[in-house]
């Protein structure tokens, strides 16, 4: 059948999103703190961890992911496949470039 | 049967709805300007691009007529060297953003995407609507930036030339391209959701027809490659605007960025123009070989495949720019892979049509010209992504033939094809199968004449877009021009038998061809406005011709 | 022929004022329109997509000057943002709940606090580009053609914002233009002339990038605004409350590109001691 799963549900209690909020801030404030600190190559790769992670907790609370049907997932999925592929397959680029033949 | 055979057949065992709905059906039930530039009627606002795309087509082709006039002599004779570049560039832009890009999705898909999943409409008419403004607005803006004088970078706008030399109106164009990106955004979205959404009960996914899944396929492109070359213009008019350096190596930028961001969405985006053909094919050879389609799923997958696979392979076009050799032989590798899945579709439809009644309707004779053409094209697209041949063809008139063949013998002919194989549903009325035929081969004989002869000049050697050559050229360019005219008459012919059919027709039953998917079973000609009396329920997979079925023709 | 008329099957139900006509279901209705959202925001991230892409590779190949010139941000206004526009995701968050709930004047409520955080954090922005336009970082007409000395002039006036600092006092002057070389000056050496144009297009990116995020947050304004009216309105109940949750998908995702932005562009050079 081709009905739409059941999305409309009851709310999260109030505690969860206060919850999310607090991890958030946390979280902010551990970016800014791993910011100061020198950690070499890995200072990217942490600041990006620690963003997807906030971004993460956005998406399955905030953004109800954990009530969302797996296409949403999918959409989800896709948007960061595709960005990567377009920054990774244009970085190849750059990257190789000096690379002796 | 011979080809030219005019007889109409009636396949009354597929016709289980009555025949004509004249009093109420969505052409005739209200026939106020207001419903028609108001309408929520995806079947209507499907005509509604009709009419435009077909005025942005003529628009393009007189540009084409222009380049190929010019093009009969080595020297320069009624169009300077800067207004040549004008007039390729601008049939370029028309060609591929104002007919290509919407053609099937906007007047194929809109009418039909509803009708074969069995739903009163798409998922958000009033998008739908606002997306076809979005594209008359573009169309507006785009066309003015043409009168104001035009613009002479070449549709691919690379870097610096547009970003900081072209004097000519390249905002003014990327602002109407802007906006003509975000219809098309929405257009795939809108098909997207509906699809997912709206399907009848008993309509899964493996009985949906081709079409839709080459619908789904193309939709997925639209939304994820728009966006970036949207972002990438709107760089490219910082850029010219303030002249920071983005794209300016004189001042640390990399013009090459720009051309990793415009072909991060344009090699995508002629996925999105052969797609929705590669859909059309299957339906019209499944209905005119009267079987099954061979390998549904495989056919169904290698859309997707594609799609997806469109994404990684968009560096094929800048091996000759000084990127990474590294890099260009991972994308020479990709490139390779992407002509798999297309040429898995044309080995099913050739297994579709052995065994099969084959008849020789109008749709048929333009799907046989799309194989042949799509898989010259196709084939030709493999010397190009072996980095040693590309080197030599890159930016000849080799590419320019490898592309005609499958925009034009391809895309083009599969939207025929579509237009043809469904105008008596749209309309409700039979279109003369001589001119049509007749038509058919004109078309297929002057694509060829045109467009066999630029890949002889490119392989010996003469460039694009240039308005002079030197003179041992100048046979073939003569039998292309030649070709040019033989195609113009191709492409004229329908604009007169066609709205003369609309007009003065014979009336045509629900199901002419005998098809065997929803729109053909279970709606008139024309459709009502919502489409089914009753929401049809799927019990069986779309194609269900069986061996021993003959053509049943009525006198 | 006769005309087809309209089966009762169809058409004879009572339709729930909220039910468009192409749909079967609310329940249809409010997962076609959740999905058309979720459909929008994946191109939206392919959108900026496009300007993280750039900034990806300008960032690799001039790491350094991106390093340096990253530190003329102010930090604390970009973190107070931050802190801002998360609140403001919580505000979002709760009006969508109250929406759930049937709790039109919460719901309006939520939405304006939403909307009024929102207008902070363009304030707090509206500081920084005043200061960055009195440096001469902002780009504008006179980033182009020979004449340009924005990165050297923004070093002095940041050179003499930390004397100032340093001798305990609040207030500093600008530099004068002519104390400060042009950015393609020779005696800087092609070396300074290189770092002068990757300097430039880190601000640019830097501009281009919170521009096209302020934009889609004054697009939020008016959506919000649109939708508050329609809460205080009774509009929406536990049936149909998708205008809301649709918001609020739109808003979360303007926050979490601003969460990508600010480690991006605030950050970077943080660790070589502001």
């Amino acid at each position: 059948m081709a009905t739409a799963e059941h999305s409309t549900h009851q709310p999260a209690p109030l505690s969860l999103y206060l919850a999310t909020f607090g991890m958030l801030m946390f979280l902010t404030l551990l970016t800014i703190f791993a910011g100061f600190q020198n950690f070499g190559m890995w200072s990217t790769p942490i600041a990006l961890g620690i963003a997807t992670v906030k971004a993460a907790l956005v998406v399955v609370i905030f953004m109800h992911g954990y009530s969302s049907s797996p296409l949403t997932w999918i959409i989800i999925l896709a948007s960061m496949f595709f960005l990567t592929i377009m920054l990774g397959l244009m970085l190849s680029d750059y990257m190789s470039r000096g690379w002796a033949m | 049967m011979s080809i030219v055979s005019l007889e109409t057949k009636t396949f009354e065992k597929f016709a289980d709805v009555p025949s004509r709905n004249d009093d109420v059906n969505y052409l005739s039930h209200d026939f106020s300007i207001t419903s028609w530039l108001f309408t929520l009627d995806h079947k209507r606002i499907g005509l509604l691009y009709l009419v435009t795309i077909t005025l942005m087509f003529l628009l393009g082709g007189a540009l084409a007529g222009a380049i190929r006039l010019e093009l009969l002599t080595p020297k320069g004779d009624f169009l300077t060297a800067d207004t040549y570049n004008k007039a390729f560039t601008a049939h370029g832009i028309i060609m591929l953003f104002f007919f290509l890009i919407p053609s099937i999705p906007a007047v194929l898909g809109n009418f039909l995407v509803p009708l074969m999943i069995g739903a009163k409409d798409v998922a958000f008419p009033r998008l739908n609507l606002f997306s076809y403004y979005l594209y008359f607005a573009g169309s507006v803006i785009a066309l003015s930036a043409l009168l104001l004088g035009g613009v002479d970078t070449g549709w691919t706008f690379y870097t610096p030339f547009s970003s900081t030399y072209s004097n000519s109106y390249v905002i003014v164009m990327a602002v109407g391209l802007f906006v003509v990106g975000f219809s098309s955004i929405l257009t795939g979205l809108n098909f997207i959701i509906t699809i997912h959404r709206m399907r009848c009960p008993g309509l899964t996914w493996f009985r949906l027809p081709l079409f839709i899944w080459g619908m789904y396929a193309t939709s997925v492109v639209q939304l994820l490659g728009t966006p970036v070359i949207a972002v990438t213009l709107g760089l490219l008019g910082v850029e010219r605007t303030l002249g920071v350096g983005i794209f300016d190596p004189r001042l640390g930028g990399d013009p090459i960025l720009f051309q990793h961001l415009f072909w991060f969405y344009s090699h995508p985006a002629v996925y999105i123009m052969i797609l929705p053909s590669l859909g059309v094919t299957s339906e019209v050879i499944a209905t005119f070989s009267r079987k099954n389609v061979f390998g549904y799923h495989i056919i169904a997958f290698s859309s997707i495949a594609i799609a997806v696979f469109g994404f990684i392979v968009w560096a094929h076009h800048m091996f000759t720019t000084g990127m990474s050799p590294y890099a260009a032989m991972v994308f020479s590798l990709l490139t390779f892979s992407v002509a798999i899945p297309s040429g898995i579709k044309v080995f099913s439809w050739l297994a579709t049509m052995y065994g099969g009644s084959i008849s020789f309707d109008t749709p048929m004779i333009y799907a046989f010209g799309f194989l042949g053409l799509f898989t010259i094209g196709g084939l030709t697209g493999l010397f190009l992504s072996t980095l040693g041949t590309d080197i030599h063809l890159h930016d000849t008139y080799f590419i320019v033939a490898h592309f005609h063949y499958i925009m034009v013998g391809g895309a083009v002919l599969g939207y025929m094809a579509g237009l043809h194989y469904w105008w008596p549903k749209i309309t409700g009325k039979l279109y003369s199968q001589f001119w049509g035929k007749l038509s058919a081969g004109i078309t297929f004989i002057g694509f060829n004449f045109t467009f066999f002869p630029q890949f002889i000049l490119g392989y010996l050697g003469m460039p694009r877009r240039y308005y002079e050559y030197p003179d041992e050229f100048q046979v073939l360019n003569v039998f292309s021009s030649a070709g040019a005219t033989i195609l113009a008459v191709g492409y004229l012919m329908p604009l007169v038998y066609m709205p003369y059919s609309f007009f003065f027709g014979e009336k045509a039953n629900s199901n002419p061809y005998g098809g065997s998917t929803l729109e053909w079973t279970n709606t008139t000609s024309p459709p009502s406005p919502h489409n089914f009396e009753k929401t049809p329920v799927v019990t069986e997979e779309p194609y269900h011709y069986h061996a021993k079925e003959a053509a049943v023709v009525s006198h | 022929m006769s005309a087809i008329k309209e089966t009762v099957q169809d058409h004879g139900q009572h339709h729930h004022k909220d039910l468009a006509h192409h749909f079967d279901t609310l329940e249809q209705q409010h997962d076609a329109n959740t999905l058309g959202m979720w459909a929008f925001l994946l191109t939206e991230v392919l959108f900026f997509g496009g300007l993280f892409a750039a900034y990806t590779i300008y960032r690799y190949k001039y790491s350094a000057m991106f390093e340096e010139a990253s530190n003329h941000l102010d930090i604390t206004k970009g973190a107070i943002n931050t802190v801002i526009l998360i609140l403001s995701s919580l505000t979002m968050a709760l009006a969508v709940r109250c929406s759930q709930t049937g709790n039109s004047l919460w719901t309006g409520r939520w939405l304006l606090l939403t909307i009024a955080f929102g207008l902070m954090f363009l304030g707090v922005k509206y500081f920084e580009w005043k200061h960055d336009y009195h440096i001469h970082l902002m780009p504008g007409k006179d980033w182009s053609g020979k004449d340009y000395w924005h990165w050297q002039y923004a070093k002095k006036a940041k050179d003499m914002e930390t004397e100032a600092h340093k001798n305990g006092s609040a207030e500093h002057s600008l530099p004068n233009r002519k104390d400060v070389l042009a950015d393609n000056d020779p005696s800087l050496g092609v070396r300074g002339i290189q770092e002068s144009q990757q300097a430039r297009l880190f601000f640019l990116l830097y501009f281009c990038m919170t521009s096209l995020h302020a934009l889609h947050m004054l697009v939020g304004f008016v959506l919000i605004g649109i939708i508050a009216y329609f809460a205080y309105q009774g509009a929406y109940s536990p049936d149909y409350y998708s205008p809301v949750e649709n918001i609020g998908l739109y808003w979360h995702f303007v926050d979490i590109v601003w969460i990508f932005l600010f480690p991006l562009l605030y950050l970077l050079g943080a660790h070589m001691g502001h």
